[in-house]
């Protein structure tokens, strides 16, 4: 796998905000590079910059300094205009609280991305969001409003939605962190199943059960990096989801 | 983005919010529609007083006794005009080429079970000319031979009322028990837009008026006729030396007050040019107000999908993308306001016209206008919560609850 060359290269990255008089350093100089099809989790409690990080991993926030190099393209001196394309050609984001449109379908929730990026027309767009929704097993709702979906379903769409531009990452922002135990492990099968199918993926949380679902976590502490392991028993969601107790059983 | 992606995705945003689209576009409907009657209501007086001024003759000159005020009590002057006057006046005045005094009685014409409740106006033979009159049929009463004559010339729709079978010339009509012969008809003017009918008119020679109706030697009005365009001023000048002289008139003020044609028109287009400028800009307040009911909505809507914004924009949306699809909003918002608005304006115009008989004239310019403006609108109201919206920050808007 190192011999690959990383699809994305963190070198040196600092982030420093300005909070009236005070300058706090969310990193403080951050390196790692993630390999085509690895499975990653950033960990870290609160205040530990991993927010910070992944804003910047998705190229919504710009460094202090340092290099970000996404799929061979240089980040950190990119302009909004930029910064937006790339979001949009080779980021898929999935977020804690879903952030679907509501009132509005789930394959037309699913196409969003698609409306940004002009080349696409609308059929091939259609198409596309079908295809995204037959990967997470939601095909058959695809005309349902978000309102009439349960959690772990409005997640899969908001997957789906980040896989229908064939992005070179996959974004997730405690992504399990709005779900009970069972959904969260189905969850992380579709990731698992995404990354088995060579989906780059990095996952943000701050559960360290999530974080034993994939092949490597990296720890953040005060703005650097703590740990980096790869993770050699890596856990299967599915496993894991079949040994929970059946739902019946759970007294709440 | 597509231009028609981002006008469909504004459109949806609308239809999600119905009442509130509609409430916004109905302000704008209401200050559109304004604009288009209000402009209708002072076009239409202004094309019927060029038309009233067309039917009337431009060169006309009226000479009338000056109206003394004394504690806002209108009295007549103890100057009035007479047929001496008249008389002096045709003799002596170059600049006209045609004077007619113009005495009324008010009354009905009757013909067996028909009648008209048609003035009769005295005048002399050049009031045709004066005031377009032209000759249908038969011949217009002589001043001399006819001078005090039971005859009369009338209009057409006097013609419609009393003769509706049969050729009037040659019979007579009953006003006030006189019976006045008919010896010609008058071609049709059509009606003035003010409501009063040029047709609707009985002329019958002055002193037949003075000595048989009213027992009067006092002419209230005289017309006369300028030789051309641009001598009126002249023939007023002139009139009013010749009616000083022949009183010995030594007193700094006017015995009589004359009026030219145009002055008259001058007068009415001003007042009305004034009205209808009034009202034009009280539209043009309610349609400034409906943009700022657009600007309000569009600021809630911003704030109130902060969070869409923010997805929006974390999945690729450009800042412009995000102020084209609000900025379509309320375009959208305004132009709907502004087909609306003209179809109501028009209809108002229709119902203005029909209802209250005022004369309406929808100008296609005034129409076009509108459009533009609730473009212009769309776009100034729009902008601001659009250029707001697209310069959130992704990070932000998307924390927002």
């Amino acid at each position: 796998m190192s011999e690959k060359s990383p699809i994305l290269s963190i070198q040196d990255i600092r982030r420093d905000f300005k909070m009236g008089d005070e300058t706090v350093h969310a990193l403080r100089g951050v390196n790692f590079n993630i390999h085509p099809g690895e499975f990653v989790t950033i960990m870290g409690t609160s205040g530990s910059g991993k927010s910070t990080m992944l804003n910047i991993l998705g190229c919504m926030d710009r460094p202090t300094s340092g290099h970000y190099i996404l799929d061979g393209e240089h980040t950190e001196k990119l302009k909004r205009d930029a910064l937006a394309r790339i979001r949009s050609k080779k980021i898929g984001f999935v977020f804690q609280s879903y952030n679907l449109l509501n009132r509005t379908t789930a394959i037309e929730n699913v196409e969003l991305p698609l409306l940004y990026n002009s080349g696409v027309s609308a059929s091939e767009r259609r198409r596309r969001a079908i295809e995204a929704l037959e990967r997470v097993g939601l095909a058959e709702r695809m005309n349902h409003v978000p309102n009439q979906l349960s959690g772990g379903q409005q997640q899969r769409v908001a997957i789906a939605r980040a896989l229908v531009n064939d992005p070179v990452i996959i974004l997730a922002d405690e992504a399990t962190g709005n779900l009970d135990t069972r959904t969260s492990y189905e969850i992380m099968m579709i990731f698992q199943e995404l990354n088995r199918q060579g989906k780059t993926i990095a996952f943000v949380t701050h559960e360290p059960d999530i974080a034993t679902f994939s092949g490597r976590t990296i720890t953040l502490r005060d703005g650097l990096i703590k740990k980096d392991v790869i993770n050699e028993n890596v856990q299967d969601a599915k496993a894991a989801f079949e040994a929970l107790p059946p739902p019946e059983m759970i007294d709440d | 983005m597509a231009p028609l992606t981002l006008a469909k995705i504004a459109l949806r945003a609308l239809l999600r919010n119905r009442m509130r689209t509609f409430l916004s576009v109905l302000g704008i409907v209401i200050g559109v529609a304004a604009v288009i009657t209000m402009v209708a209501m002072g076009e239409g007086s202004r094309i019927s007083i060029k038309e009233q001024m067309t039917a009337m003759g431009s060169n006309a000159v009226i000479i009338m006794p000056n109206r003394d005020r004394r504690g806002g009590v209108q009295m007549e002057s103890s100057e009035m005009l007479e047929e001496a006057d008249l008389i002096a006046i045709r003799e002596q005045a170059t600049y006209i080429d045609g004077v007619s005094p113009m005495v009324t009685v008010g009354g009905q014409a009757i013909v067996g079970n028909n009648n008209s409740p048609t003035t009769l106006s005295g005048v002399s033979a050049d009031y045709l000319k004066i005031r377009n009159y032209e000759i249908e049929d038969g011949v217009m009463f002589d001043d001399e031979a006819d001078r005090m004559a039971k005859v009369c010339v009338i209009g057409q729709s006097v013609v419609k009322n009393l003769f509706p079978d049969e050729d009037p010339i040659g019979k007579t009509i009953r006003y006030k028990s006189i019976p006045l012969k008919v010896i010609g008809t008058l071609k049709s003017k059509g009606s003035g837009d003010f409501g009063q009918d040029n047709d609707d008119v009985i002329f019958t020679p002055y002193q037949t008026v003075m000595r048989r109706f009213s027992a009067t030697t006092n002419i209230r009005q005289i017309y006369a006729n300028s030789i051309g365009e641009g001598y009126a001023d002249k023939a007023t000048e002139e009139i009013m030396g010749i009616l000083k002289e022949r009183r010995g008139w030594t007193r700094p003020t006017d015995p009589f007050r004359i009026f030219t044609q145009e002055e008259m028109i001058q007068t009415i287009t001003s007042t009305s040019d004034l009205i209808s400028l009034v009202l034009t800009i009280i539209a043009g307040i309610s349609l400034f107000v409906g943009g700022i009911g657009i600007m309000n909505i569009m600021y809630v809507s911003v704030t109130e999908r902060t969070k869409e914004i923010g997805l929006r924009m974390a999945i690729g949306a450009r800042g412009r993308d995000i102020m084209f699809q609000f900025l379509f909003e309320s375009v959208i918002i305004s132009l709907l306001g502004g087909i609306i608005g003209i179809a109501l304006g028009i209809a108002a115009s229709e119902v203005v016209k029909n209802f209250f008989n005022m004369p309406m004239s929808v100008s296609i310019t005034s129409v076009v206008v509108s459009f533009a403006v609730c473009f212009v609108t769309g776009v100034f109201f729009g902008w601001y919560p659009a250029r707001k919206a697209s310069r959130l920050d992704p990070i932000e808007a998307l924390r927002f609850e």
